[in-house]
């Protein structure tokens, strides 16, 4: 079983990275594009366990080890 | 007395606050490993700068699930007095051992550079030689300094005098433009203690401003600070 995990900074913080890289889509051209917002993805894979257990020790995972509640949210996507 | 300077796979600054402790203030003062948990017969640990497990993650993530932060928890849970520098606040913020997160620095930018720190707390073991509102000059080196912490914690560390040095001009004015505080932290926040004061952390580094040699001499009130508490304790 695969799981994937999407780790993003909270939309209350600041992303000056996610800014850096829309200033660089912009002078390209891409002008549609009016957001970026940089994070991170977790790919895992899991042996012998339900879809129901593998969601919940990937999100404690997430919340204990992949992200930093503080500045950061997660989302979780199991594939069997 | 006795000093402890943890050493991370990726810790550079352990020699230099070994250094300062041992050779400068004459201190007794040991090496533990990131996998040791043996830490009871210690006064004071330091968790030095540099780049633990490779700032892979977060920086100071990984540390702060090692085996020796177990230990380091459980020693400041009993009053045992930790100092973070640089990384080592990074990983003091991970651990839960101190509020709030850091941030990349505003302008995305490595910052190698002695800045000023104005000493908002002598009410800290860390502090008690210092005066209120002396300005201290010690470099930074790090790319994620720009400390962040939602509005309650702010508020809190400020109602319980835990803010103990903000970015600084020369003269001790906070500002906040990129010459006084150039990682842009919140609040101008460069070190901050909890609320027991026996854990305190710090991007700015004062192992690196100990001696003539190093440009500044500052930083050494913060280790004198150390050795006098635990004389008067």
């Amino acid at each position: 079983m695969k799981a994937r995990v999407y780790v993003t900074l909270k939309k209350s913080v600041l992303d000056p990275q996610g800014q850096a890289i829309l200033q660089a889509v912009s002078g390209l051209g891409f002008r549609d594009i009016k957001n970026v917002r940089q994070g991170k993805v977790f790919e895992m894979e899991l042996n012998g366990v339900s879809p129901e257990q593998a969601r919940q020790e990937v999100e404690r995972v997430a919340r204990e080890v992949l992200t930093n509640p503080v500045i950061e949210e997660f989302r979780c996507e199991i594939e069997e | 007395m006795k000093f402890g300077v943890v050493v991370f796979p990726g810790s550079n600054c352990d020699h230099d606050a070994f250094h300062v402790l041992s050779s400068v203030l004459g201190q007794p003062t040991e090496w533990v490993w990131h996998q040791s948990t043996q830490v009871n017969h210690l006064d004071a640990i330091v968790l030095p700068g540099g780049f633990s497990y490779g700032d892979y993650l977060r920086t100071g993530a990984l540390a702060s699930h090692s085996p020796v932060l177990g230990a380091v928890k459980k020693f400041a849970e009993r009053g045992g007095l930790v100092l973070g520098i640089c990384n080592g606040f990074q990983i003091l913020l991970e651990a839960g051992l101190l509020p709030g997160a850091m941030l990349r620095n505003r302008r995305l930018k490595f910052l190698c550079r002695f800045v000023h720190l104005r000493v908002e707390t002598t009410d800290t073991p860390f502090t008690t030689v210092c005066q209120p509102g002396q300005v201290l000059k010690m470099p930074i080196a790090h790319m994620d300094g720009n400390y962040f912490a939602g509005e309650a914690t702010l508020r809190e560390l400020e109602r319980n005098h835990q803010i103990a040095f903000r970015y600084a001009t020369p003269a001790g004015e906070v500002v906040d433009d990129a010459e006084a505080n150039p990682n842009g932290a919140l609040a101008n926040i460069a070190g901050i203690c909890n609320r027991e004061r026996n854990v305190l952390g710090l991007m700015p580094h004062p192992d690196r401003s100990s001696e003539a040699l190093m440009g500044s001499t500052d930083g050494l009130a913060i280790f004198q600070s150390l050795v006098q508490s635990l004389i008067t304790h």
